[in-house]
């Protein structure tokens, strides 16, 4: 059985975060990833960052991977397992972890789930076609791997991912055929829209995917045009020769490990689904428990690292350890101040149905 | 197919290992993932549904959503694409569940 | 409040121009400039340019994580302006091509003439493009020419 004062569970940017947070203050730290790498979702993400220079904008998120992992490093009191996954969190507070083909058990003091997201899909006919793709699927392809995933992509969703990742295929040389977004306005923010404008991508709002087609392999799709109220316009399909579509249509938070540790749990639309109740400490109805980052509600890489820190901080304040509430007050500011502007309107929306006011 | 010029990363030129796909020679990078060899070598269809034997290949290329799951040296259900590619590594199109005894 | 840089301006020398007319929580690029002529109040603000302030360096403009500020210089030449997009595609045009120009809706507009390619560690690279002027306030965008 190993003791550890505080486990992390996922090391992307809520993650690494979290754990040197909780390492600065002196505690010691078992970080836990299930990839062969850190960094999580950074590590593809070849464009720059917004936010402010605390959430590392203008710098591309594999550097910003790159930093926190270096700046991880330096801390003694944080050990880090690669390839190992949490199996399992028990009622009596022993975790299992599966690493190198056994089990070990470990009896953390406090425990950071920050295990980020799922993709969502998308049904239509033929949606198991090969040659349909998450968007961090493509990523994953194309930025890790250096692979072309396709001649002619469609885009299906334009999101802030959807948008991000449309550009990101332009820039691996594939043709991207066009943007597909059922709502009548784009989601994501105007200049990455703009980007694809001036490259002559086309964005069809109000449609969306009636059905893809091929025998091995997807060969197009058909697209529905939609009116007012959601329903297909007869007589307006297009088809589209394409041998990938891509679907970024959302997020869903992995939270089976928080299911099991009997946190108590709402599904939360705005948030991408299930997701435990929390206070703004990140602390959840487990008192033993913390959140950072997606799997707390979807949202972006910058409130991911800012939650990480305050799930950080949180987590040795509980300990015992003092000093940090100034910086674990600023910290809320700063997440606060992320979320305040009309960009923040959904995640607001979103937490005001499940943040526990903290009681006293 | 394999990007070799990117604007923003860099991909150098690594050496290339034999493994099989259906017993066909294939080549990739040891360590990459094997769906991701596959993939750069245009294969795409990873196995087959139990019921219709409908083909089937990435979706989430991050180990969540079994979409991929392969025959691997005999073993059944490998998620390809995080299992690192070995060199000699044997590589099946998997029919259904696949054959666990 | 989003202003235009005034003609008097224009004819003073280069000055970026900025297109983030959106409320989103960014501003790398007041954090770039090293005059302080472009300025971020609060994190959601857009940007304002002080057009007096700006000498156009392009700092911003390779700081822009949605890359939407430009550099226009109405001072290159009498029918020609230079104008500065920030460009992150392979392969990079040669110096002295000729490249199609591209408007904000991807449409060709016109030709322009790449006079200089300066690369970026950052690897925001930026073109040096002449325009004819009526079009520096069109072109956002170049597409190569197809090999012969």
């Amino acid at each position: 059985m190993i003791k550890t004062e505080v486990l992390v569970i996922g090391a992307g940017p809520a993650g690494l975060l979290a754990a040197a947070s909780a390492a600065q203050a002196g505690a010691q730290v078992l970080l836990v990833e299930r990839s062969e790498r850190l960094g999580g979702q950074l590590i593809k993400q070849t464009h720059k960052f917004f936010g402010s220079r605390d959430e590392y904008a203008g710098e591309r998120g594999i550097d910003i991977a790159a930093r926190l992992i270096r700046e991880n490093e330096q801390f003694t009191t944080i050990t880090t397992w690669k390839n190992s996954t949490v199996a399992g969190i028990y009622p009596d507070g022993v975790v299992a972890i599966s690493r190198n083909g056994s089990f070990y058990t470990v009896q953390p003091q406090k425990i950071i789930v920050a295990t980020g997201a799922s993709e969502k899909t998308m049904l239509f006919p033929n949606n198991d076609l090969p040659g349909i793709y998450g968007a961090g699927a493509l990523q994953t392809l194309m930025n890790v791997y250096g692979v072309m995933p396709g001649r002619r992509i469609l885009m299906v969703g334009a999101g802030n991912i959807g948008v991000i990742v449309a550009y990101q295929l332009l820039q691996a040389g594939v043709e991207v055929a066009g943007v597909v977004e059922a709502a009548s306005q784009i989601g994501g923010y105007a200049v990455h829209a703009a980007k694809l404008a001036r490259y002559g991508v086309p964005i069809y709002t109000s449609h969306t995917i009636k059905a893809a087609h091929g025998t091995e392999c997807l060969e197009g799709v058909t697209i529905a045009k939609l009116d007012e109220r959601w329903q297909p316009i007869a007589g307006a399909d297009q088809y589209i020769a394409v041998d990938g579509l891509c679907l970024a249509v959302g997020l869903t938070p992995l939270t089976e490990l928080c299911w099991q540790a009997g946190c108590e749990m709402r599904f939360v639309a705005e948030l991408g689904g299930y997701v435990p109740l929390r206070n703004s400490s990140m602390k959840t109805s487990q008192p033993d428990l913390f959140l950072a980052g997606d799997v707390a509600g979807v949202e972006e890489a910058s409130a991911a690292m800012v939650e990480g820190k305050i799930a950080g901080l949180s987590v040795v304040a509980d300990l015992g350890y003092t000093g940090v509430e100034r910086e674990l007050e600023q910290a809320k500011k700063q997440l606060a101040a992320l979320r305040a502007g009309p960009a923040g309107a959904k995640i607001r929306a979103g937490l005001s149905q499940i943040v526990i006011e903290e009681a006293g | 197919m394999r990007i070799v010029n990117h604007p923003i990363l860099d991909f150098p030129q690594q050496e290339m290992i034999q493994f099989t796909y259906n017993g066909k020679p294939v080549q990739g990078i040891a360590g990459e993932s094997i769906a991701a060899a596959l993939h750069a070598a245009g294969i795409k269809t990873l196995r087959h549904s139990s019921r219709q034997h409908r083909p089937r290949g990435l979706f989430c290329a991050i180990g969540n959503c079994s979409s991929c799951l392969m025959t691997v040296d005999g073993v059944p259900n490998v998620r390809v694409c995080v299992e690192p590619l070995r060199a000699g590594m044997v590589v099946e199109v998997q029919q259904g569940k696949g054959t666990i005894v | 409040m989003q202003t235009f840089p005034s003609q008097e301006r224009l004819q003073k020398g280069p000055i970026a121009i900025c297109e983030c007319l959106q409320s989103i929580p960014c501003n790398p690029c007041a954090d770039a400039c090293p005059r302080k002529a472009i300025t971020v109040k609060e994190i959601n603000d857009c940007p304002v340019i002080a057009q007096d302030n700006c000498n156009g360096c392009g700092a911003c403009m390779m700081h822009c994580p949605g890359l939407a500020i430009f550099v226009v210089d109405y001072t290159y030449s009498q029918e020609q302006v230079l104008l500065k997009i920030p460009y992150e595609f392979f392969p990079l045009p040669q110096v002295s091509a000729s490249v199609n120009a591209l408007n904000r809706k991807g449409e060709c507009v016109g030709m322009a003439q790449v006079i200089r390619v300066q690369k970026s560690s950052n690897k925001t690279n930026v073109l040096w493009l002449a325009v004819p002027q009526e079009l520096a306030m069109e072109v956002r965008a170049i597409r190569l020419q197809k090999e012969q």
